[in-house]
C-alpha cells in the first residue's frame, strides 16, 4: 500500500463518520418500532371482504374502518383449537383493559355449509362481546382466505354428516386504516400480543 | 331365575372389571367448554395413575351427548387438525391430560341444553374393560385454567 492509498483511504473514513452519524441520529428520531410479533407490513394487502355477520347483514372491511381488527378463521363445530385461541383473544382484550374498546376480533368462518350467520355470530359472542362472527358464500370466503395465503381443507369424516376441517391457525392483525400489520400464532404469548396492540391503538382516545 | 342370576353375574362381573384401571386412577379438573347452539363441546381432565400399571383410557360415554369420541388437535406448520385417537395411556405412576389444544373427548348432540355450571356424568371407558363415572363441571365457551 502506497503512503498515498493510505491517507487518502483515511480522508474517506474521515468524511464518512459525520454522515454515519447524521444517519444514526436519523435513526434515534425514527426509532424502529420493537415489534414482538412479525411484522407484514407492506407484504400482505389491505383488509377486504364482502360477508355476512351474526344478524346476517352485509358487512365490509369499511365496517370496521377505525379499529384495530384481529382476524382469525374457524369454524364452530370446532370444539378444541378454535375455542382455545379465541379465550386466548379474550384473556389479551381482558389485559386491554378500556382500550379493548378500539379491537375488534373478527372469526370467519371457513365452513359456510354448515355455520349460518346466527350460529357463527353466538359462537364468536360467547368468546368475548367485541367478537364478531362472519359467514358467507364458499367463494366470499376463499376470496378473503386466498387474500392472505390462509388455507383450509376438509378434514376427517366423523360419520353421520359430522366432519372436520384442516385449517391454518394464523392471527392477521390489521390497524385503524384496514393495512396489514402483523401476524400472530396461537403459541405467542397474550403479553406479546397486547404489547402490539398497544401500539396500533395508539395514545389513548379521549372518550 | 336363571335370567336374574345371568344378569346378576354379568352386572358383578362389571363391578369387579370396574375395579381394575379405575381403581388406581385420580381423575381431577374434569370440565367441559360449552359451546353455544348445541355445537360439539370438548371435555378435559387430569388423569393420575397411581398404580404399578399403564392405564388406557379408549372413550367414554355419556347420557347428556350421542356421541363421545377421544381426540386429538394437533398444529403443525401452521395448520390445526383434529385426529380421532384410539387411546390415551396413562403411565404407571404418571398423568396423562385431556387439555385444550391436546387430547380432548368430543361430545357431540347434547341429548338436553346443557348449560355453564351444570355437573355432567362421562363414564371413561378403559382397555381393559373398566370403567369409571365422572363428574364434570360444564364451564363458559372462554373459560380458561383449571377452574
Amino acid at each position: 500500500m502506497t503512503p498515498l492509498a493510505y491517507s487518502r483511504r483515511r480522508a474517506s473514513r474521515n468524511v464518512l463518520w459525520p454522515v454515519l452519524l447524521a444517519l444514526l441520529s436519523a435513526c434515534s428520531a425514527h426509532k424502529p418500532t420493537a415489534w414482538r410479533l412479525t411484522d407484514v407490513r407492506g407484504h400482505l394487502p389491505d383488509l377486504r371482504f364482502h360477508l355476512l355477520n351474526g344478524q346476517g347483514s352485509t358487512v365490509t372491511q369499511r365496517n370496521f374502518l377505525g379499529k384495530v381488527v384481529v382476524l382469525y378463521f374457524g369454524y364452530t363445530h370446532c370444539p378444541d383449537a378454535c375455542p382455545l385461541t379465541m379465550t386466548h383473544l379474550h384473556l389479551v382484550m381482558q389485559k386491554l383493559g378500556p382500550l379493548a374498546r378500539e379491537v375488534r376480533i373478527l372469526f370467519v368462518s371457513i365452513d359456510p355449509a354448515r355455520d349460518t350467520p346466527t350460529v357463527v355470530g353466538r359462537y364468536a359472542a360467547a368468546f368475548d362481546s367485541r367478537a364478531v362472527g362472519l359467514t358467507g358464500t364458499m367463494s366470499e370466503i376463499e376470496t378473503l382466505a386466498k387474500r392472505y395465503r390462509m388455507a383450509f381443507n376438509r378434514g376427517q369424516d366423523l360419520g353421520n354428516g359430522a366432519y372436520e376441517v384442516n385449517h391454518s391457525s394464523a392471527i392477521y392483525v390489521f390497524d385503524r386504516r384496514g393495512r396489514a400489520r402483523l401476524l400472530a400464532s396461537p403459541a405467542d404469548s397474550n403479553a406479546d400480543i397486547v404489547h402490539d396492540l398497544r401500539i396500533l391503538i395508539g395514545p389513548e382516545q379521549p372518550s | 331365575m336363571n335370567k336374574f342370576l345371568r344378569g346378576l353375574s354379568a352386572t358383578t362381573m362389571l363391578l369387579v372389571a370396574a375395579s381394575v384401571s379405575a381403581a388406581t386412577l385420580q381423575v381431577r379438573h374434569a370440565w367441559i367448554r360449552v359451546l353455544p347452539e348445541g355445537l360439539p363441546a370438548a371435555g378435559y381432565a387430569r388423569l393420575e395413575n397411581q398404580g404399578d400399571k399403564p392405564i388406557a383410557l379408549v372413550g367414554a360415554l355419556s347420557a347428556a351427548y350421542r356421541a363421545v369420541m377421544l381426540h386429538r388437535s394437533v398444529t403443525t406448520g401452521g395448520m390445526s387438525r383434529m385426529t380421532m385417537v384410539r387411546r390415551l395411556t396413562v403411565p404407571a405412576h404418571g398423568t396423562a391430560s385431556l387439555s385444550p389444544g391436546g387430547y380432548h373427548m368430543m361430545l357431540m348432540h347434547p341429548l338436553r341444553p346443557i348449560k355453564p355450571g351444570d355437573h355432567v356424568k362421562l363414564t371413561l371407558l378403559f382397555a381393559d374393560g373398566s370403567r369409571e363415572t365422572v363428574e364434570f363441571l360444564a364451564r363458559p365457551a372462554n373459560a380458561s385454567g383449571d377452574r
